[in-house]
């Protein structure tokens, strides 16, 4: 009788989630012209078509894809470079500075949105220059994907033999050979996470980018006004392609991850044996 | 090795001065300041005036919370009994909703709450009157709970996941029954997770403003919805913007030093789960 119950509750909550998604995919395939959202009218694959026809969205995925990749990347290594740093500090040095890293995380995002964009409206009156834009954006999305690489890079310096990268050197290899050889493959799977992270951190936010976008449109900012105006089923439709492109990507990675466990074991063994 | 790693640090300092310390310092000058930059204190003073919204948005933040908890601590509860490899399943169903855009969800519950839309299609279909939902406080509390719970349940979980199940066996070996077992070993255990929940769902719920917006209609303005339209909306005034967030973060600071009174001083190091 509990375990009817508890499964009853399972399924009402996940029903409580995934009812709006299912809602919003049936009616992507809705066949009508009148902006009706809700009454169901045939089969038809048409807000597809348009979806790829706007050139307006297409150019709003790109911009997406090139700030979230800028910003991975320039989060990654910068990120990666100040874990290092903040690992090796004092006590009271590390500790300012992962007070300073936490901030942006617990700050409401509405703040951090306003506070960047009062700075890059002041470094454009100041300096002159071009208004808010793609620069501003990149700028932006690094400082808030740098706590996260940060905090899962550090976990795994913190795992690691410090006397690892002086055994290399007394062996004589030099400090930066021994960086690369020693100490980034200990830390490889922290600076991957915050990687990952990072890229689908920035491609989906919404709230920091409105307010230092100027005229730019990322997709995010682009359905924001979709939602604004006219309503079209072209919505529905994006909101498909995005979610399908999630659940194949979540579905690799997990693939990746199964396969790759009982190799490492195998590897592990080897090693002891 | 160690002075020169120190060295690696200096590019994020400095990029942590220019974008973190340089922009709230801006924020805390125009909150000060008037349009010329002289200082006043007007702005601050004028923020008075929205004290109702800013009770609001308090009052809907917790209800969302609230609601959160409630549902939330059962399912984590459920799911942290199950099989390991169900676990793993259940979590990747919790997590797959917050991959898909937030306003998308939004937008997928207009709708469904729209006078026209499908629940009442489907009320009157089947014969019951229609219920206006959409631009009420109610619809604003479900938007925030429908895109926050999953902050609430992943910490609960991952708490409650670690409990050793010996001490529950040894609470029970003692004569304690369900009740006395969940409320006094159980439940002060998973409070850490309960703590991070909460400030997870509270404090992007109170300082949102697109839920609002979208569900609540014109009736239900939140601190969110006044700081937008001080800075891009059809209010230009940057400055009492600025006031605004000032106070807004004090509050959440106070509201998160609340929390923290709570928590035994375990070490939250990191302080968030993902």
């Amino acid at each position: 009788m509990r375990k009817v119950g508890s499964r009853l509750y399972v399924c009402l909550i996940f029903l409580f989630l995934y009812a709006p998604i299912l809602v919003l995919i049936v009616f992507s395939f809705n066949d009508t012209e009148t902006a009706s959202r809700t009454v169901w009218s045939g089969f038809s694959l048409k807000w597809y078509q348009r979806l790829f026809e706007d050139r307006l969205i297409l150019e709003a995925l790109r911009n997406t894809l090139l700030i979230a990749v800028i910003a991975a990347l320039g989060s990654t290594v910068l990120g990666t470079m100040a874990a290092i740093g903040i690992n090796s500090m004092k006590k009271l040095p590390r500790r300012i500075m992962m007070n300073v890293t936490n901030f942006p995380m617990v700050n409401p995002e509405i703040v951090t949105g306003v506070s960047l964009m009062l700075l890059f409206v002041f470094a454009v009156g100041l300096f002159g220059g071009r208004s808010l834009g793609m620069g501003s954006l990149i700028a932006a999305h690094i400082t808030f994907c740098l706590p996260y690489v940060i905090l899962s890079v550090l976990p795994k310096l913190r795992q690691m033999d410090p006397n690892l990268y002086e055994a290399a050197q007394d062996l004589g290899c030099p400090p930066v050979r021994a960086f690369f050889r020693v100490v980034l493959p200990e830390i490889a799977p922290g600076i991957v996470t915050g990687a990952i992270m990072a890229f689908t951190l920035s491609i989906d936010d919404f709230v920091i980018s409105y307010f230092t976008s100027g005229t730019t449109q990322t997709l995010p900012i682009y359905i924001y006004s979709m939602t604004r105006r006219r309503i079209s089923p072209e919505i529905n439709a994006l909101s498909t392609v995005l979610f399908a492109a999630v659940l194949v990507l979540l579905v690799i990675v997990n693939v990746r991850q199964a396969k790759d466990r009982p190799r490492k074991r195998e590897k592990r063994e080897g090693e002891s044996a | 090795m160690k002075s020169n790693s120190k060295l690696l640090s200096a590019p994020y300092s400095i990029w942590v001065t220019v974008f973190i310390v340089l922009p709230m310092l801006l924020v805390a000058w125009f909150a000060f300041t008037d349009g010329e930059g002289n200082f006043t204190l007007e702005n601050l003073l004028s923020v008075g005036q929205y004290s109702n919204v800013f009770l609001r948005s308090i009052w809907l933040g917790a209800l969302a919370t609230a609601i959160s908890l409630v549902l939330g601590y059962p399912l984590a509860y459920i799911i942290a009994k199950m099989a390991p490899k169900r676990q793993s399943v259940m979590v990747m169903l919790v997590m797959l909703p917050m991959w898909m855009n937030f306003l998308l969800r939004t937008y997928a519950w207009m709708t469904l709450l729209e006078d026209n839309g499908l629940i009442n299609s489907a009320l009157s279909a089947i014969g019951l009157p229609r219920v206006h939902m959409i631009n009420t406080a109610g619809a604003v509390v479900l938007g925030m709970v429908y895109n926050y719970i999953p902050y609430m349940i992943l910490p609960l979980y991952s708490v409650l996941t670690k409990i050793d199940q010996s001490v529950i066996e040894a609470a029970q070996d003692l004569g304690a029954d369900d009740r006395k077992v969940f409320l006094k070993v159980v439940l002060p255990m998973s409070m850490p997770g309960v703590i991070s929940g909460v400030t997870m769902v509270f404090v992007p719920a109170v300082s949102t403003f697109i839920i609002s917006k979208m569900l609540g209609g014109g009736g239900n303005l939140l601190i969110g919805d006044l700081i937008d339209m001080q800075f891009l909306g059809s209010a230009y005034n940057p400055n009492l913007g600025s006031a605004i967030s000032l106070v807004l973060m004090v509050i959440i600071l106070i509201c998160m030093g609340i929390m923290n009174q709570f928590d035994d001083g375990d070490d939250l190091e990191g302080g968030m789960l993902l």
